[in-house]
């Protein structure tokens, strides 16, 4: 399924992925409902130009401590964005739901990423050297999801995990605003939209 | 004449049978005409992408369609489920079915993600943790120390 280290870790991610795409769909669902068509057309019909996820959520899956560190930085950035949504009137009421529902979730998603964070950064001088590795990597990705709040999760648990980064005003990329991404996200759209492309209207 | 309620709580969870969908407390509200002939009733989802809420709602349109010409299942999602909604009876059949039941009510945010109280095969109150995430989204799996048995806990939520 994810290529985690061990079998319980692949039922995590596998998890994981699940009450992420649950959450998507309860956006898209109540996206088509205001705009028309459904969230499949969405999902399936839109090319990366329209897609506007953080540049952060669309790199590919590679050592187990870069998916870990890249979980943790996507994690601290969906509870800000999911408390900001469920503490406002003014939002739609079924966004609203989806964020309530999508907080509880998003609690164990952190719960566990930021573990394996420390365990992975604080470990043996292999996994602290790779998971050091993927902080660099991933550090000039977060600006599309960092804020005071987010350093302010995750400095914490970086600092536990012995983990160092170039500090808040270093270079960051940035573009899925405007529609510009990497280009891994054709890649990923490649993989999720040619069977239902290929079969347009299927079910099963 | 058997009500509504009667009906939905013979409707089991798909993946967790020994619980019927009122057990669960995911039934928010059952509305049904003077006439007894339709009835709408609204469902709130226990997780995001459990893949078992469409599979309940489906079966709770078979099961009312029984008893009424016209049947309408709604889904709220505000407020959220919360394990909270589950009874105590429910949670004594959890522990019968092999499962340790939630532990505690739900304070958020999220912080303290509890622990299963015990054992559900010997009882022991010597347990741990293996992995955060389960066979299913409710799901986590331990160990218990003393009878060596891993077990599923259903998680707090």
């Amino acid at each position: 399924m994810s290529n985690a280290p061990t079998m319980e870790e692949d039922i995590a991610l596998g998890n994981i992925a699940l009450d992420l795409l649950g959450q998507a769909r309860g956006l898209l669902q109540r996206c088509a409902a205001e705009i028309g068509g459904d969230e499949d057309e969405l999902a399936y019909f839109r090319d990366s130009e329209a897609f506007r996820n953080p540049l952060l959520c669309e790199l590919p899956n590679g050592d187990f401590a870069y998916t870990m560190v890249r979980q943790l930085f996507a994690d601290a950035w969906f509870a800000g964005v999911w408390a900001v949504l469920a503490a406002d009137d003014t939002v739609d009421a079924d966004v609203r739901g989806v964020a309530e529902k999508a907080i509880k979730e998003n609690a164990y998603h952190w719960r566990h990423s930021s573990a394996w964070v420390v365990r992975l950064g604080d470990g043996t001088d292999e996994s602290h050297r790779r998971t050091q590795e993927a902080v660099d990597a991933l550090w000039p990705f977060r600006g599309e999801v960092a804020s005071d709040e987010w350093y302010a999760r995750i400095e914490p648990v970086l600092a536990e995990a012995t983990l160092t980064t170039p500090g808040r005003d270093a270079w960051t990329q940035r573009g899925s605003a405007d529609g510009w991404h990497t280009e891994h996200l054709g890649y990923l759209l490649a993989e999720m939209q040619s069977l239902a492309r290929a079969h347009p209207g299927a079910s099963w | 004449m058997v009500s509504a309620w009667d009906v939905l709580s013979t409707v089991p969870d798909p993946e967790i049978p020994v619980l019927s969908v009122v057990d669960l407390g995911i039934v928010r509200a059952v509305d049904e005409s003077d006439d007894k002939r339709r009835v709408v009733v609204t469902l709130t989802p226990t997780y995001s992408g459990c893949p078992a809420t469409e599979v309940i709602a489906r079966d709770v349109r078979t099961a009312l369609e029984a008893s009424y010409d016209e049947v309408d299942v709604r889904t709220q999602l505000s407020p959220p489920w919360t394990t909270d909604w589950m009874s105590e009876a429910a949670k004594e059949k959890l522990h019968g079915f092999g499962i340790a039941p939630p532990a505690g009510r739900v304070t958020l945010p999220l912080l303290n993600t509890g622990a299963p109280a015990a054992c559900p095969r010997c009882g022991s109150k010597s347990v741990e943790e293996l992995a955060g995430f389960g066979s299913t989204p409710c799901k986590a799996l331990w160990r218990c120390i003393e009878c060596r048995e891993p077990f599923d806990y259903f998680k707090r939520h």
